[in-house]
């Protein structure tokens, strides 16, 4: 599968680091040339010697996108660091380039749900974060209560 | 009318205190802190802190009964969001947004953001309105009405100058509107003849235009 990154961040360095060790075609598409050097972290060769491709550029100029190979690209993933981002190249590789499977990272989980409610696919880790801690203190609060 | 307007920036602020002064309510919202104290001192309650790409800024701020959505903020993809929410979410009937990039332009099409004000367009429109090279100026598209407003500069070549507008045999689906010559204006009726260096205003159907154009001749540049 072919997989378009844009935002190499932790998590979209990471997450394309894992996609090319199991086998996928990854792009990456940065507006900052160093997050280069964030995916190369735990790599004993070159992002591009391990088969990677890496593009400087945002997501919303169309060359850059282009040149990241979004016309095939299978996945697309929006995970910069601005929800308003992630929204609107969302969009556009899912309108404009019909790309089958379009993800996009919201940080705030109220755009997120609705978002999600427009048949746009989120993935809101405050909301991960929220439901966790929830758990966690919940149990303790029983904890606590069975234990006086 | 109640406007809310995202981004109290130059464009935002002056926009602002134009419309309060036209009697209109208005809630302007901007995120950053200092700026908001600055604007605060001279709008009072008609501005609030807070990010305008939140929905319960927006929320708070009575999206649910504004009757427009200005979004002027410097940022592309935050009048994107705000626009779009606006429209699709709070359903508010008017919105208006800001492209900084013309080139993003192109996003606010695609996700059926309009109208848009671009300053790149407008002063592009004012260059081939101010140097006379171009024979043709889009003026106006009124979009809903299907109509489009063009000005055209009558050379001295053109076969048009000397007739009389009654006698013109304009293609169908068009109409001129106004004359300019020597510094003013006028509706011409039936009997006003036209002269070279006319700046002609005409009303027009789309696709209408090139067809005016080759009529009119060769023009005044």
């Amino acid at each position: 599968m072919f997989i378009l990154i844009v935002g190499a961040g932790r998590v979209g360095s990471s997450l394309a680091r894992a996609m090319l060790r199991d086998g996928h075609q990854v792009s990456c598409l940065d507006e900052d040339s160093e997050s280069h050097a964030r995916l190369e972290i735990g790599l004993d060769k070159s992002w591009e010697d391990m088969g990677g491709q890496f593009t400087v550029g945002t997501g919303l100029e169309l060359e850059a996108l282009e040149e990241a190979g979004i016309e095939n690209a299978d996945a697309f993933v929006a995970a910069t660091d601005g929800d308003n981002t992630n929204i609107v190249i969302a969009q556009i590789a899912k309108r404009r380039f019909n790309v089958p499977t379009v993800i996009a990272r919201i940080l705030d989980p109220y755009r997120a749900e609705w978002y999600e409610q427009q048949g746009l696919h989120t993935i809101c880790p405050t909301r991960v974060a929220i439901e966790m801690l929830e758990t966690e203190v919940k149990e303790a609060a029983t904890k606590t209560a069975g234990g006086t | 009318m109640y406007v809310i307007i995202v981004g109290a920036g130059k464009v935002g602020w002056n926009l602002g205190r134009e419309l309060l002064e036209k009697g209109h309510e208005v809630t302007l919202l901007e995120k950053d802190r200092r700026r908001y104290e600055t604007v605060e001192q001279e709008l009072e309650h008609s501005i609030q802190y807070g990010d305008g790409t939140e929905l319960w800024v927006l929320e708070r701020a009575g999206i649910s009964r504004a009757d427009m959505v200005i979004a002027v903020t410097g940022d592309d993809e935050d009048n994107v969001l705000i626009c779009q929410v606006a429209k699709e979410k709070y359903m508010v009937e008017q919105i208006i947004a800001r492209v900084n990039n013309p080139r993003n332009k192109q996003w606010f099409d695609l996700l059926g953001i309009r109208p848009v004000v671009s300053a790149t367009d407008l002063i592009l429109r004012l260059i081939e309105h101010e140097v006379p090279k171009y024979g043709l100026v889009h003026l106006l598209d009124l979009e809903k009405e299907r109509l489009e407003i063009i000005e055209l500069l009558l050379g001295e070549e053109s076969p048009v100058a000397g007739q009389r507008v009654g006698d013109l045999e304009l293609p169908e689906g068009s109409l001129l509107i106004s004359v300019l010559r020597g510094g003013t204006g006028f509706v011409p009726g039936p009997e006003t003849v036209l002269e070279p260096g006319d700046e002609v205003l005409a009303v027009l159907d789309p696709g209408v235009e090139e067809e005016l154009k080759t009529y009119f001749g060769p023009d005044g540049g």
